[in-house]
This record gives C-alpha cells, structure tokens and sequence, in this order.
C-alpha cells in the first residue's frame, strides 16, 4: 500500500520538474532571508537565478553540521522566530548542540513522509506501534510518533529504557510493528526470553531500524530471533529527522529517498566533486520543501551509493544503499551520535586539561559498551583512592549528562594507550570485530 | 615532623607490582614498609623507602606515574590498645585519618604507624601535646 499515490510513483520527469520549482524557490528564500547563505552565496558569484537546471545545484555552497553550531541557535532560521512551532536539537556539549526549526507546515510535512514510510514498511491502520525511540529533543520519538498517527494506526510511545516494562506492554498490547535501534531489538529479544516469554506470544511482524549503522548480517538475525521482517530507515535531524528515506517490504532492498522534498547528490568527500551515478561516496542532501531552515547542500557525512534501478514496489522515488560509513570521526552509540571531539572537550572541562585517552567501542551482547581509557599523569594522580574514583564518576557523570551516554572510565598507566606516528590512537572499535 | 612517602600509579593487572619491586631492588633501594591499595581496575601503591629521590626517577624512567605525599610516622610500643590509643587522641583532637598502615620495627617492641591526615599539621599538634614520638624521615629510612 501507498500512503500518496501520486507523489510516491510520479513519473521521473515531472518528479524533476518539480524538483527544480522547489529548488529554485528555495535557493531564492534562502538568498533573501538567511544572511548566512546570501554571503556564502555571495561569496560564490552564484546568485538564485543562475539556477536553471537541476545539475545547476552543483554550483551551489555546502552547509556543513558547523556551519549549524556557527550559527547557534537560530541563526539559520529562514522565517522570523515565531513563525517555528517546534524546535529539536542533537546532543552535545554547551552551545553545541545543532539546532533544528519546524514551522506548522515542516511538521505537517514530516508527519506525511514518514506516513508514507511506514506504509513503505508495510504498516496499515490495524497496526500497534511500539516506538522505542527516544522522546525529547532526539528527533527519533516525535518524528515517528506523528507519522503513525497521521497514517491512522495505534502509536505506544513508550520511549527508551525501561526494557522488562517494554517487553510486558509489547505483548499485552499485541504490538506489530517495533521502532528502535537494531541493536535494542536484540536487546529486546533477550529480554524477552529473560522474562519466559516465547516469541510466538509476542505479534510483532514488522520492525523499523535506524539511527545506527547495522549490517546484512545483524537484519538476518534480528528477522530469525524476532521472527519479523526487519526495514532499514534513514533520517538525520539537520533534514528533519527520522522519515528521509525508507526501505520498501516489497523489495527490502534499499532506502527510497523522498525526493519531492530531498535531492540527493553522491560527492568524494576529499574534493566535494559530484560523483558519476551508481558510484559509493557522501551522500550530500537539499531541502527544498522546507520553510524554517531550509539546507542547501548539506554534507550527511553518511557514505552510500545511489540505485536508479526501478524498484519493483512501484515508488519513482530513487533508492540509496545501506549506510556503509561516515567520512568523518562520528560515532555512534547506542544510537547516540557521538564526536571524539565532544569527549575531549568533557575531560578538558572536568579536568582542567586533556589527559591521553581512548574510546574504546565493544558489544555486549547487544549492546554497545564505551570505555574511555584515561592516562593517569603526575597533574591527575593522587595517592588516595576516593580523590581517583571521585574523577572517574565526575568525567562519567559529564559524558552522561552532555552526550547521553552512559561510558565506563578506566584509569591506566602513561604510555599505555597505543601511540601511532606519536600520537594516541583515539578510537578502538570492536563491535563488528 | 613530616616523612615522604612515594605513591605509585598501578593498573590492576599480573606482573605490575612485581615490575616495581625489581626497578627498586636493581636499584638497590630498600622497602622500610607499604600498602597497597585496590580498585576493580587499578591500585595505589604507597611506600616508604630508603632513599626516595633514586626510587621515584628510576620508577618514572620505567614510565609509572609517581606521586609524593607528606605522611606522619608515629611510634608506639607494640600491645594492645597501642593503636586505639592514638586514634582517640586524633578523634578527640578532630583529626581525621585518610588512610593508615603499620609495621613493627625489628627490636619487636615498637610499631611505627604511618598515617595521611586531612590536616597534617594539626595532627601533628595533637599527637605532639600526648606525648607520642613522631618519627623524623631520616630515622624512618635508616631504621
């Protein structure tokens, strides 16, 4: 089932034609309303209407995620303040976080796109939806949340945590389709069972996975654990959030981007230079829908690859692959997007300098564990124990409070941290290990 | 009144001690006492040697991370209530003791109670006005 018919299987070419309206309208807000891109623009000797065709959009500037903190917190606002009904924002560390604005009509919007991708993911009216995502600030929660109420199905908005309770309400409420991280899934499975529950008493036939790098092999073991069909989705708040792109039940073969409101581009990510169709690169996203803060460019960091082969569910609307990895240092944790530079920052400011350290990324069954390996030198040694243990608990505290998540700090020795070329290697990722 | 003691940094892991204990002994430093105290993942090792200034660079050439802490060494004859003695004096003087350990010197009838105050110098005080000897660090080195 569709969710918009029209929109959903338009033919390319009026898609396209559509495609450039919108961008050309857009480019032409921003130019006018954010001051950020008029000098960018400027900048460029590009001006709106130099924008003639859709393969014009690669003489256009890139926004990247500092591009957002630079202009903390509203500065891209391409509507006055008032005219934003919701505001959402990443974690991170004071004046940091990147700020995200919805007018009615972006929330309106987003609703409608992730309607579209549950019934992509096969949902219908009759369904319950248990969403694991977190509510809040994290746009995961509320992006999927109104999606299921504007298809018409039941929403639970359970949020995260709280996993024997999640696996009680699933079952009492006869829940069918799951929201989560892939790696909750599996984590609910195993409670599950702790709780002497058998899978067959649990309805769930659906799951819809994201906001964390899975693999083939990770959805084969999901599907056979929770016997259900597992769906890739595809979302970052700087766009809008969950809802970007999503992965049809028919093909189960790659994320539909809607491109009514997104045009991808695939870029090096060393040159920025556009890519030839079907190559694996940056995956580079437009806004061109958007009314609050529209992006021009905006660099995902995320490297795929772009499938124009026709997809037998019918939808017009282009396929990326998989996320295969990011062209930058992000990592992510639990679903949590985490900088090795945020962290840093943490133990500077905790500590009033930046000991060695090292992130260490593990998986515990199926959930990602971090250790942060601290060096302990002369300005942090003590020689009693609480003074140690009390920074241990005080750098925990920050990371949990700042990023989210929840790390386990390690003292140890100097010089017990591998050095490379003399420097520290800072990230040691074991979960695919 | 104040003696030095050297603290190492330790990870908690096989062979770590036994590491320290052979820098001190090619270096021809004596142990007079120590304590060792843990954690799930690391330890503190805390001693008194006979000569520090050799202890601590050979052991920070050897890439461990050394500290100096000003501690008390007490004498007291060896008997029962030797110790609680002087832990009521300290109680009454409002004194508190952030960690402590003991050895009996070789003659068997003293014991020489290390301590880290929270307040060295008014510890010092309080054990100084009941009469309790307090052992200077040449003395403790060489004992």
């Amino acid at each position: 089932m569709l969710y918009d018919v029209a929109s959903e299987t338009m033919p390319r070419e009026d898609l396209e034609a559509l495609q450039l309206r919108r961008l050309q309208a857009m480019v032409e807000k921003v130019f006018y309303n954010v001051p950020f891109y008029q000098t960018r623009f400027t900048e460029m000797g590009v001006r709106p209407e130099h924008i003639r065709s859709l393969s014009d959009l690669k003489y256009l500037p890139f926004t990247e995620k500092q591009d957002l903190r630079n202009n903390y917190p509203f500065g891209l606002f391409a509507v006055p303040r008032d005219n934003v009904v919701r505001v959402h924002a990443s974690s991170g560390t004071t004046g940091k976080a990147t700020v995200v604005g919805y007018t009615q009509r972006d929330v309106n919007t987003w609703a409608e796109l992730m309607a579209r991708s549950l019934m992509c993911a096969g949902a219908s009216r009759r369904d319950v939806v248990h969403n694991a995502y977190g509510y809040g600030l994290f746009t995961g929660g509320l992006g999927m949340h109104y999606g299921v109420e504007r298809m018409g199905a039941t929403i639970v908005p359970i949020s995260g945590g709280g996993t024997r309770r999640q696996v009680m309400l699933m079952r009492d409420f006869g829940s069918t389709i799951l929201c989560s991280t892939p790696s909750y899934a599996l984590f609910l499975y195993e409670s599950i069972l702790a709780a002497g529950i058998s899978v067959a008493d649990i309805k769930l036939h659906t799951g819809i996975f994201g906001a964390e790098p899975w693999s083939e092999k990770m959805r084969a073991e999901i599907e056979s654990k929770l016997q259900i069909k597992a769906l890739d989705i595809y979302g970052l708040s700087e766009i809008m959030g969950p809802g970007v792109g999503m992965e049809c039940c028919d093909a189960q073969d790659g994320l539909h981007i809607w491109e009514d409101h997104f045009l991808m581009e695939i870029i090096d990510p060393d040159t920025g230079e556009q890519l030839p169709l079907g190559e694996a690169g940056e995956l580079v996203i437009t806004t061109i829908t958007k009314e609050a803060q529209p992006l021009v460019r905006y660099r995902t960091r995320d490297i795929t690859r772009i499938d124009a082969v026709p997809c037998r569910c019918g939808r017009t609307h282009r396929r990326i692959t998989r996320i295969q990895g990011r062209s930058d240092d992000m990592l992510i944790i639990r679903g949590v997007n985490v900088f090795p530079q945020q962290i840093e920052t943490i133990l500077l400011e905790t500590q009033g300098l930046t000991p060695h350290y090292q992130l260490i990324l593990t998986r515990e069954g199926s959930l990602d564990i971090l250790e942060i390996k601290v060096e302990v030198d002369e300005k942090l040694f003590s020689d009693e124990i609480k003074h140690l243990q009390r920074m241990e608990s005080r750098i925990q505290k920050n990371i949990k409070e700042f990023l989210g998540v929840t790390a386990k700090v390690t003292l140890s020795e100097p010089r017990s941290i591998e050095r490379s070329e003399g420097k520290a290697k800072r990230i040691v990722d074991l979960r695919n290990a | 009144m104040k003696v030095e003691q050297i603290s190492v940094f330790l990870e908690n892991r096989a062979g770590r001690l036994a590491e320290v204990t052979k820098i001190l002994a090619e270096n021809k430093v004596n142990i007079r006492a120590l304590s060792l105290a843990d954690t799930s993942d690391f330890g503190i090792l805390r001693l008194i040697v006979t000569d520090n200034e050799k202890a601590k660079e050979a052991l920070k050439a050897h890439g461990f991370t050394v500290g100096r802490t000003n501690v008390v060494a007490a004498e007291i004859s060896d008997q029962p209530g030797g110790l609680h003695s002087v832990l009521d004096m300290l109680t009454a003087g409002g004194v508190n003791v952030e960690y402590m350990y003991a050895f009996v010197t070789q003659s068997g009838h003293n014991a020489i109670l290390i301590f880290r105050f929270d307040r060295t110098d008014q510890a010092i005080e309080v054990l100084h006005k009941n009469n309790v000897r307090i052992l200077a660090g040449s003395e403790l080195y060489s004992l």
